[in-house]
């Protein structure tokens, strides 16, 4: 079985992607990372003290951000969440669609696999389209990015023009470059100093 | 509880007249009939953010986010809702010392006809002591504001969750005919 919607993105690799990503953050934006690889790679292309880690609570990296958009509408928030985290909390992308904050961006690594665990297949592997589900959810502005420039050009876009936006890139099978400190009162602590919560 | 004003009338009065008064500006919740003129009056009142998500734990992330950029919150739920956040008060709001308010509408019990939310409100008090989260059980409306306004401070002060069992005997609960 095909995807629903088919698309031609090129593999592209998830650290090479949030290096470019981190590249473009220039007033301070928050990051939240999503279990697993993707915050280990956030945290190794360089520890912002505007970088939140999760290391826990699988599929809360979007209401996380979201929660963080609202408090602080003048600052951009980002959530960086796997194929499979994002496939465990599908709702929360209805529920940014309603609430519809423009200071929000949502970035999806899609591997098609459970890689940390073992490399199990996840559902869009095959068959589901997470650009798709989260157009249907009524994020508008979603979009699978075709190669690294073009995610380079859509992420920009999204800090420029306001979302909430959806960017999907699939990505290989490499496993994260680092590994992020488990300290979760300090990761907290030092991420409400960088959003300016904290002394 | 001084500078306060609040009113002592109505349950659902005296807990938004609360939150406002510990500037609580955000309310998320998946909904429950006991809870809806509580939730009603949140939306009429433009000094909170108000709304509904699709699951308890993904407000309870929402509520997480909002607190670590300088906005507090509650999170509002019925006793089913309760046994889908244990990973979310364990891996995210425990570990990271987050102040997360949880309103509990109690169900299974005092008259409840549903086996489903009887069964789970047995798990809820073991489950809150085994993480030792405080909660607290409300039954009388005379002490509602002070179990309030005194547990909100203690929360914000000691970076922990704390939830509010709201008991029928408070509500009035959900009726059905025998």
């Amino acid at each position: 079985m095909t995807r629903p919607s088919a698309h031609n993105a090129k593999v592209m690799n998830r650290f090479v992607l949030t290096q470019r990503l981190v590249a473009q953050l220039k007033h301070e934006e928050a990051v939240i990372g999503g279990i697993g690889n993707a915050n280990f790679d956030l945290w190794s292309s360089g520890q912002r003290p505007q970088n939140f880690y999760m290391l826990g609570s699988m599929g809360l990296a979007v209401p996380i951000a979201l929660g963080v958009a609202i408090a602080q509408p003048q600052r951009h928030v980002v959530a960086l969440e796997g194929d499979g985290s994002l496939l465990m909390q599908l709702g929360c992308l209805a529920t940014v669609a309603v609430r519809a904050p423009k200071n929000l961006t949502i970035v999806v690594w899609d591997n098609g696999i459970y890689q940390i665990t073992g490399g199990q297949e996840t559902a869009s592997a095959g068959t589901a389209d997470l650009v798709a589900i989260a157009a249907g959810a009524g994020i508008g502005k979603s979009a699978w990015a075709a190669d690294e420039d073009e995610f380079d050009r859509l992420f920009a876009a999204a800090l420029r023009d306001g979302g909430p936006s959806l960017i999907a890139a699939r990505i290989d099978d490499k496993p994260g470059v680092g590994t992020t400190d488990r300290d979760p009162v300090q990761i907290r602590a030092r991420f409400m100093q960088g959003l300016g919560v904290r002394r | 509880m001084t500078d306060m004003k609040v009113r002592s009338g109505v349950w659902h009065e005296t807990v938004l007249d609360t939150l406002k008064a510990n500037d609580v500006r955000l309310a998320v919740y998946v909904p429950d009939r006991v809870l809806t003129p509580l939730i009603s009056a949140l939306h009429a009142d433009n000094f909170f953010t108000c709304f509904a998500c699709t699951r308890e734990e993904e407000a309870l992330g929402i509520v997480s986010g909002a607190w670590m950029g300088g906005v507090r919150g509650a999170v509002l739920m019925q006793t089913s809702g309760f046994a889908t956040i244990p990973n979310a008060l364990a891996s995210l709001v425990l570990p990271s010392q987050i102040p997360a308010l949880i309103f509990v509408s109690e169900r299974g019990t005092l008259g409840e006809f549903n086996l489903g939310q009887a069964m789970v409100l047995k798990t809820m008090r073991p489950v809150l002591d085994a993480l030792a989260v405080d909660h607290h059980t409300i039954t009388r409306q005379d002490e509602l504001a002070f179990i309030l306004d005194r547990s909100i401070k203690q929360a914000v002060a000691i970076q922990q969750p704390v939830v509010f069992i709201l008991s029928p005997l408070l509500t009035g609960g959900k009726l059905f005919k025998a």
